[in-house]
């Protein structure tokens, strides 16, 4: 994977986020740094802490220790909204669209948030030229451009995750947190979504969540490795393929 | 706009145009009854905002609705008729003031404790009227002059029910229009999914907050209609009976669409009257709880989707079980 250009730039920073739920250490004193033109995947099984990560990151919930920079700022105190507002988008692991809102509606709410302008009662929402063109941009950008007027709800799964994603995009964010975008879809919505990635990575700084290593190893320019709420490793895919700790930890001998 | 639209918007402009002919074809029992139905209507729609528009499910509407009634009684002068300009803003302000202290703090919760929350602060405005003499304790206040609006004089029936019609026909245009907005987008985002909100950059709680504001001050103006129509107030205008009761009214009616507070509220008081009925009931009448409790539970059980979505229940019939089971397979899907 070609890396690219010099100018790039730590855009958000977690350093040594550790969570603790009660006893439980969820998180415990990891970092992660995502650069602009950047693609930053974190693998892991399940219960390795790799949501919660993603949780903390834009602000779900505060972590236990450690700090958060957006943009050269600390925002371990800011809530969701105003990191969202900041320019850090994130998608879900379960879909979290409006069912019943058309994919258009889906993404022109999204993109509101960019002006929300709640005191204008009188004027139609649909009117608004910043959402609305911001809103048929994205849709446009995953490959939903002809599928403005579904219902959101009917879609198929893995149409939903590519609105998902689109959601994410109207927003106009700079940095990408996504939680398994890939996760059952079928073999050429993958490919549509890695070229998807590929376009948005120039100008984004990108975390993936994602269980299918062949994607990961293909598009992440890094790797970080976590085991019960740890980074075992991480480094470009090669570093990673042959390390020992990754070998015995998590992707076993072969 | 598409075809759905456009029948949507027929059946509620019949609905008005119904209700303008109205006066002039029934007695003056009937009049004065479709003015206490236009103010429940009022009122049913303060609360559609929250739970059909916002998702949130308040069970004090009530206190808002009283606050409303009791303070235009209690501004009224005692001798003189009092000005519609100056008790109507007074009534709606006091109600939205309420409303925006019980909204900041009853907001912090969630589901069933909101539920119980916003009970809880309505039982307070209850006991308060009830137990203090500061509105005339249980027996109540009257208002022994009805107010006026220029040369418009509210004690007379037909004049009120002018009045009470097109304030009903200005909240239903108003909430209309702000489901419309973003500001209207925003809240229907909440509902489905607040913490999605959140994360595309809502702060979510002004917007409820404001939403909860909006909507106990509609409620302020249906208790002002209601206090002008009736001559006096008493605290069961606060009870939990009647937050009760128009949470029956919007369920009837068929949460989620304006229409449905309109139809639920008509439904609801017609259903009361009916059951009321000597003629009709006989004996029975004295029991009309159990018949309007019944009727709601059968029609709550046949009518999911309340009285709205009957015509599309009907279609359903009409085209046969294959359609059917592909449209509940899209509403599975929905849900999903």
């Amino acid at each position: 994977m070609p890396k690219p250009d010099s100018a790039s730039k730590v855009l958000l920073r977690g350093r040594d986020i550790t969570r603790r739920w009660g006893g439980l250490v969820a998180l415990n004193k990891v970092s992660v740094e995502l650069e602009r033109g950047s693609l930053h995947a974190v693998i892991g099984t399940n219960g390795a802490g790799k949501s919660t990560l993603i949780n903390i990151l834009s602000g779900e919930f505060p972590p236990s220790e450690g700090q958060v920079e957006l943009l050269g700022q600390d925002v371990t105190d800011w809530s969701q909204p105003k990191r969202a507002r900041s320019g850090l988008g994130r998608s879900y692991q379960r879909n979290t669209i409006y069912p019943s809102f058309s994919v258009m509606e889906n993404c022109r709410l999204a993109a509101q948030a960019r002006k929300p302008a709640p005191w204008a009662w009188w004027q139609s929402a649909a009117r608004c030229e910043v959402s609305t063109a911001a809103a048929h941009d994205a849709a446009v950008r995953v490959g939903l451009g002809n599928a403005l007027d579904r219902t959101a709800g009917l879609l198929s799964h893995g149409q939903k995750r590519q609105l998902e994603i689109a959601m994410c995009l109207a927003t106009g964010p700079e940095v990408l947190l996504l939680d398994e975008p890939l996760a059952g879809m079928g073999a050429e919505e993958t490919e549509r979504m890695l070229t998807l990635l590929e376009q948005l990575r120039p100008d984004h700084a990108i975390l993936l969540v994602e269980h299918d290593m062949d994607a990961v190893f293909r598009a992440a320019d890094r790797i970080t490795v976590m085991v019960n709420g740890q980074v075992i490793a991480s480094g470009s895919p090669d570093f990673i393929r042959n390390s020992p700790e990754v070998k015995t930890a998590y992707l076993g001998d072969h | 706009m598409t075809n759905n639209d456009t029948s949507k918007s027929v059946f509620v402009a019949a609905i008005f145009a119904a209700l303008a002919i109205y006066p002039f074809t029934g007695s003056e029992f009937g009049t004065d009854l479709v003015t206490t139905t236009m103010v429940f209507a009022i009122f049913a729609l303060s609360l559609e905002l929250l739970v059909g528009g916002t998702g949130l499910v308040c069970f004090g509407q009530a206190a808002f609705f009283g606050i409303g009634a009791y303070s235009a009684v209690l501004l009224s002068p005692q001798y003189d008729p009092g000005s519609v300009a100056i008790l109507l803003p007074a009534a709606v302000l006091t109600a939205a003031l309420y409303a925006l202290f019980v909204g900041a703090l009853s907001l912090r919760t969630k589901g069933v404790y909101f539920i119980m929350v916003t009970l809880a602060f309505a039982q307070m405005a209850y006991f308060v009227v009830h137990d203090t003499s500061l509105g005339g304790g249980t027996d109540g206040i009257y208002m022994t002059v009805k107010p006026t609006l220029g040369a418009i004089d509210l004690g007379d029936t037909q004049a009120l029910y002018w009045v009470t019609y097109v304030l009903l026909i200005a909240v239903f245009v108003f909430l209309a229009v702000l489901s419309r907005s973003r500001f209207g987008r925003a809240l229907a985002g909440i509902r489905v999914n607040e913490q999605r909100m959140r994360a595309t950059g809502f702060s979510t709680y002004p917007y409820k907050l404001a939403a909860f504001t909006i909507s106990g001050a509609i409620a302020g103006l249906g208790g002002f209609l209601f206090a002008v129509k009736d001559g006096a107030v008493n605290p069961e205008l606060m009870s939990w009976h009647l937050s009760g009761s128009v949470l029956v009214m919007i369920i009837l009616g068929g949460i989620g669409h304006l229409r449905g507070a309109l139809i639920g509220a008509f439904a609801f008081v017609l259903l009361e009257e009916l059951f009321k009925s000597e003629a009709i009931f006989g004996e029975f009448s004295k029991h009309w709880h159990l018949g309007l409790g019944m009727t709601i539970i059968a029609s709550v059980a046949l009518l999911p989707r309340g009285l709205v979505g009957l015509p599309g229940q009907w279609g359903q019939h009409l085209l046969g079980r294959a359609t059917r089971r592909a449209e509940d397979m899209e509403v599975q899907n929905a849900k999903a």
